[in-house]
């Protein structure tokens, strides 16, 4: 099927969805009905990215366009349970909000345990209730540079929503679980999920992704964070779709004097994956830092595109991504760096580390940095490599098996982006599905 | 007899590095080799361990089996254990995990019961006393960032951890300043055994004044072309390794025999 024929069916799925009277559209106020249409109609005129396009060189989408999705709607997946939802995304014990087929589910939900300056809720209830709070975001149209963010600006009806004012901290970690089970019909879902952190507010938020074995679906998420002055966020997401899925999500970030934004991803999951980070440095000394590890094998693509505008000056941003590409599987590292003129006294630093463990896998690494001013600091590097053979050779000649060996090597490559999660029921999560994927029910490459 | 190897040789790509080596090593003794650089010591050992890219002829028994038919990792869990020249830094794998997986690995194979955490780290303090090692090390990654003695000092840790029964200690003297040469010497004194037997690889007598060896044995040119005693070692420290590489066909002989 090509895009074109592709866009058509999805597009006039989405013009039976806007006359079904339950699937909450009709609710929309005007603006938002208008920013709907005006995405749709951003859509259809340019169509879905190409590999023309520098930023899906890598990333053909040909099979998600193949797949005649229906937009989730609000109710479906009612058999997901909390023993699923808890194998998927280990309880961190504070505040969680689980969304199933990126519909809030209230019954597998906790909202306990949330200072006073802390609304945490979800992105349904807001919209019916006071909707008018939402409108900055639509009407700032995260989606305006590309199908599927525009595409999630039409179909989004819940996420989370998450507002500290000012002052507020938040101690326990806020969990988001997106769990998809489709009950056998190619689904789409379109979470969209606000983060509004005023001015020196602090919390954790981890996004976990998952869904049932075997189901057909994709997800198009977007989160949104907007931080106020000296606002901390830490934010962390894992990807652990099953291998029939597709993961397109954009992380979309806007920060304030001071404030400070890191971001850890661990991509493990889904048939295509995509995860984008955006960041606005928009105001004095504003800092971000995102790490990432991606580990496709088999015939996964797990693409990472990031872009850092640095808007003012002393601000400061790191990404450090690291690959580990097996079998077919394909990496993409995508950075792009943009320094704009006045922004001076950035400091701005970029890794991507690469290790490439079979003939088939492959992997583009693409940093891109773009200055317009003398008085900075940039630095970046990539680098693809194989396992160290002597180091092999050293774990075997300790009576280490081969298999064992080379688990204990991919580990300690990716170890230290594990051992940056400060969240210790999450981290050793992470440490457990990571080093599982090395090795073959051997226990032993935990250092 | 614990090890028996009869006109081996190696290649790389064609280049002849072992020409026929012999020898002969009995459980309990201590073999030195002696010879100057590129004569193929390390070669001789890196072919041992089972270190692919050689094409390799002639035989090794070990014990009574077929040595080179092992893979690395069984060659090691049968007992068979190198010091390398070189030990390689594996940032990201700390040493002492390192340590315990490969005693447990080892033991795994044995059929015997793994240690955990805490017995393992018990072992490790009584035998890092032995080459006086600072328990900080075991907290590092393997090998990284460690000094040229330190890094040697940890090669015979883990000899002293895996208790091997055919110790091969290249050039384990090299870097070492007299202290610390004294202090591996001890080490590997204290390992001695009737049940072990080493073969100790090195270009200085200087060792061999440490760890009195049983026989000595001349390389030169991938050939094994003097085997004597210990009197040897002198002999070769006064006079040199000129006059060796007669049975050289090529009629090369290395020189630089002391550095
Ligand atoms: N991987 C290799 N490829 C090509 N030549 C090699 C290789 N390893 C060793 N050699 C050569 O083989 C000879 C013996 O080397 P080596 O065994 O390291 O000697 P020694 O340990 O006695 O100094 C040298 O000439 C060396 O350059
Ligand atoms: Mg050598």
């Amino acid at each position: 099927m090509t895009i074109a024929t592709a866009a058509r069916g999805v597009l006039s799925k989405l013009e039976t969805c806007r006359g079904d009277r339950n699937d909450g559209h009709d609710r929309d106020p005007a603006w938002l009905a208008d920013a709907r249409l005006a995405a749709l109609a951003w859509v259809g005129e340019h169509g879905f990215p190409t590999r023309k396009d520098e930023d899906w060189k890598y990333t053909g989408l040909d099979p998600i366009l193949a797949v005649p999705f229906e937009a989730a709607a609000a109710g479906t997946g009612r058999w997901v349970s909390a023993e699923m939802i808890d194998t998927a995304a280990v309880d961190l014990g504070g505040p969680r909000l689980v969304f199933v087929n990126g519909h809030f589910a209230a019954e597998l939900s906790r909202l306990t345990g949330l200072p006073a300056g802390a609304e945490v809720t979800n992105l349904a209830a807001v919209l019916a209730a006071r909707p008018q709070r939402l409108e900055p975001f639509f009407s700032h149209t995260p989606g305006e540079h590309h199908a599927f963010a525009a595409f999630n600006d039409v179909l989004a009806e819940d996420g989370a929503f998450i507002h500290l004012t000012p002052g507020t901290s938040v101690d326990e970690p806020i969990q988001l679980v997106f769990f998809s089970d489709t009950g056998g019909f190619p689904l789409m879902s379109s979470p969209r999920s606000v983060i509004v952190a005023e001015a020196g507010s602090r919390a954790t938020i981890v996004e976990t992704y998952a869904g049932t074995f075997g189901d057909v679906y994709c997800t198009n998420a977007v989160t949104e964070a907007v931080l106020g002055d000296d606002a901390q966020i830490e934010h962390y997401k894992v990807q652990d779709e099953p291998l029939t899925a597709f993961h397109l999500a954009l992380l979309d970030v806007r920060q304030g004097r001071n404030s400070r934004f890191s971001s850890r991803s661990v991509m493990l999951g889904s048939s295509i994956a995509r995860h984008e980070v955006r960041v606005l440095l928009e105001d004095v000394g504003a800092e971000v830092s995102l790490d990432g590890v991606y580990l496709p094998q088999g015939d996964q693509l797990h693409d990472n595109t990031i872009f850092v505008d640095h808007a003012a000056t002393g601000c400061t941003s790191h990404q450090l991504y690291k690959g580990v590409l097996d079998g077919g599987g394909h990496g993409v590292f995508n950075g792009h760096i943009m320094v704009r003129p006045g922004a001076d006294g950035t400091d701005a630093n970029q890794k991507n580390k690469n290790l490439i463990l079979s003939d088939r896998a492959e992997v583009d690494t693409r940093p891109r940095l773009e200055i317009y001013t003398d008085d900075v600091k940039c630095t970046h590097g990539a680098a693809v490599g194989q396992l160290d053979e002597e180091a092999l050779l050293y774990l075997r000649a300790r009576a280490i098996p081969l298999e064992a060996a080379r688990g204990l090597l991919i580990y300690a490559f990716v170890h230290e982006m594990v051992d940056r999660i400060e969240l210790e029921p999450l981290r050793a999560q992470l440490e457990t599905l990571v080093a599982g994927r090395f090795t073959h029910g051997d226990d032993q490459v935990k250092p | 007899m614990m090890l028996k190897i009869e006109n081996l040789h190696a290649s790389i790509e064609d280049k002849k590095i072992l020409r026929g080596v012999n020898l002969e090593v009995n459980a309990g003794e201590v073999h030195a080799i002696m010879g100057p650089n590129g004569s193929g010591k390390s070669t001789l050992a890196s072919v041992l361990i089972g270190r692919e890219g050689y094409d390799v002829s002639g035989s090794v028994r070990y014990q009574g089996q077929d040595l080179l038919a092992l893979s690395p990792e069984d060659r090691a869990a049968a007992g068979v254990f190198l010091a390398f020249q070189h030990p390689v830094e594996i940032p990201g794998v700390g040493n002492l995990y390192f340590m315990r997986t490969a005693l447990n690995s080892l033991r795994r194979q044995r059929g015997q019961e793994e240690l955990d955490a805490v017995d393992f780290l018990a072992l490790a303090q009584e035998r890092m006393k032995l080459v006086e090692m600072d328990q900080t090390f075991m907290s590092r990654s393997v090998n990284e960032g460690f000094s040229g003695g330190e890094k040697k000092r940890n090669e015979i840790l883990q000899m002293a951890i895996l208790e091997p029964r055919l110790a091969i200690l290249d050039e384990t003297d090299s870097g070492l300043d007299i202290d610390a040469l004294r202090v591996v010497a001890n080490g590997v004194n204290a390992l001695r055994s009737e049940g072990r037997a080493m073969l100790v690889i090195t270009h200085h007598q200087r060792l061999l004044d440490y760890i009195v060896p049983d026989r000595v044995h001349v390389m030169a040119a991938g050939r094994i072309v003097r085997p004597g005693n210990k009197d040897l070692a002198v002999e070769l420290e006064e006079n040199g390794y000129n006059g060796l590489g007669q049975q050289d066909s090529a009629g090369r002989m290395p020189v630089g025999a002391t550095r």
